[in-house]
């Protein structure tokens, strides 16, 4: 108490003392962005202290996930612990956040402990909005799941793909950006046709959709008229694909101009950041939450950096791989901040492959840097498959896909 | 040919009041954004939209540069007798593409 006294004294704030002593860092959200940059953190420096919170035991991986609902892959690839995380000297607590209060520096969890931090990085991930669709609520995605979040949604939209008869109609919906992995809603068609395709071949797949373009639009269009003609109906906003209502008895989409009865319907409603962003007072009135793109310290919250899919990134999509391109420039800006160095300004990098088929793989990359106080396209850089591509180009981005998955895994939790 | 779509109930109680929706996909190009050739690109907008019920026109607009692409209108109207509703979008170039829709009035 003396000694915080003297530092007062001398206007030095106390947790400016205990910053010198041993820093700590506070990482909210074990995915691809949270889980990465506690690792980061600790691998550049030791010294500081980092503690991991995370709700759930077990991590489900979204990428790949269309591939078990198309069944061409069991839930289970999709899982991962934090044994490695733990053992890279991270303090790994499975537990729900409850406060956060950014003046005194704490986060207050469910079972009334609170953890002190120098800096904290929030990576929540997305909610899906269950106020945005009259009808849509979560019970209600029982009966037309989202599988929007990996794990018993996906299993469930599975068995109700294959419960479905022959000459069924599926219906998707798709919402307007921006959301959770931009190609994957198109992704998840093309191996839903797959699996019809393969196993019930008179049915057809609906996409309606709250958008008139789409990521990798081109090279998806092409693959269905090539592999799936006459198999995908994709109705844009401008088509009425604005979906305004769902009506859970009847298995109803409604939308702005008519509606659509499904056999099997997958509602992907529109989304924001999760809670624990809320809860920080980082998140905007967007739902999203704006950082400064050179360090991802939040714009509203000192102290506080965001990462991941929560985030407002301008050009740069809500990935896996964006996550934990922000993971690393987080992490080195944190040990830089904590050191008083100021952080240099990033380029980042995003690649995300799509299957249309299990050997027929599309990607775009990009490259971001910070412009106008947002992440911006380098012009020139990164692009999408090309349109004429042989086969054999497609199937070998098809290994590119599932090469990058076991890496990036590998990286996070392995 | 540009695709125009409409909502309209099949069926009303006499007297009420029903909600009517409108979309016709066009570009609306403003005639002020330069192509990438930095050759400005010709005004091409709906000027005009009319909606009748029966013989009588019920709902008009006039269409200016600053509308968005698609446009898409919703309006209300009195359910009064079993009919068609037509509706027309008339472009820069006086060209006309219509839609109608059938009510049954109880």
């Amino acid at each position: 108490m003396a000694a915080g006294g003297v530092l007062a004294a001398f206007g030095i704030p106390a947790a400016r003392a205990a910053t010198k002593a041993a820093p700590r860092v506070v990482v909210i959200g074990g995915g691809f962005g949270g889980a990465s940059c506690a690792r980061l953190i600790k691998g550049e420096d030791r010294d500081i202290t980092v503690t991991l919170v995370e709700a759930n035991s077990t991590y489900i991986a979204c990428p790949f996930s269309n591939a078990v609902i198309a069944g061409l892959r069991p839930l289970e690839q999709q899982k991962f612990g934090y044994d490695r995380v733990r053992a890279a000297g991270i303090e790994v607590i499975h537990r729900k956040v409850t406060a956060v209060d950014t003046k005194q520096r704490t986060v207050r969890l469910d079972d009334g402990k609170q953890l002190a931090y120098d800096r904290l990085v929030v990576a929540p991930g997305v909610e899906l909005r269950f106020d945005a669709i009259p009808g849509y609520n979560e019970a209600a995605a029982e009966v037309l799941p989202h599988a929007w979040k990996a794990g018993e949604q996906t299993l469930l939209l599975r068995r109700q793909l294959e419960a479905m008869k022959d000459g069924g109609v599926v219906v998707m919906s798709a919402p307007a950006n921006p959301f959770r992995c931009p190609p994957g809603p198109y992704e998840r068609a093309s191996l839903i046709a797959h699996y019809l395709k393969t196993h019930k071949p008179r049915s057809k797949l609906i996409l309606l959709d709250a958008k008139d373009a789409f990521s990798k639009q081109k090279l998806f269009e092409a693959a269905w008229r090539e592999l799936y003609p006459g198999m995908i109906e994709w109705v844009s906003l401008s088509s009425g694909g604005n979906v305004t209502r769902i009506e859970t008895d009847t298995r109803t989409f409604v939308t702005e101009f008519g509606s659509h009865v499904a056999d099997v319907g997958n509602v992907i409603p529109p989304q924001r950041a999760a809670a624990v962003a809320a809860l920080a007072g980082v998140a905007d009135q967007t739902g999203w939450c704006p950082v400064d793109p050179v360090s991802f310290e939040s714009t509203l919250q000192p102290g506080v950096h965001v990462i991941g899919d929560a985030i407002i990134a301008g050009g740069m999509p809500k990935s896996a791989f964006s996550a934990n391109s922000q993971a690393r420039v987080c992490a080195t800006a944190v040990v830089d901040l904590l050191r008083e160095r100021k952080p240099a300004s990033p380029k980042l990098i995003n690649t995300c492959y799509s299957l249309v088929a299990p050997d027929y793989g599309i990607s775009v990359a990009g490259v971001y840097q910070p412009a106008n106080g947002l992440l911006t396209d380098v012009p020139g850089a990164g692009g999408v498959s090309a349109l004429d591509a042989p086969k054999s180009m497609r199937a070998q981005e098809a290994t590119y896909a599932e090469a990058w998955f076991k890496t990036i895994t590998h990286g996070v939790f392995g | 040919m540009t695709r125009a779509l409409v909502n309209v109930p099949k069926t009303a109680k006499r007297g009420e009041i029903i909600e009517i929706r409108a979309m016709i996909q066009h570009v609306m190009e403003t005639g002020y954004r330069e192509g990438p050739n930095g050759v400005t690109l010709p005004r091409n907008i709906i000027k005009r939209f009319v909606c009748k019920y029966g013989a009588q026109e019920i709902f008009s607009a006039e269409l200016f540069p600053a509308i968005a692409a698609n446009p898409y209108m919703a309006f209300s109207t009195v359910a009064t007798e079993t009919g068609t509703l037509t509706f027309e979008w008339t472009d820069d170039k006086g060209e006309t593409q219509s839609a109608s829709a059938e009510i049954t009035v109880t």
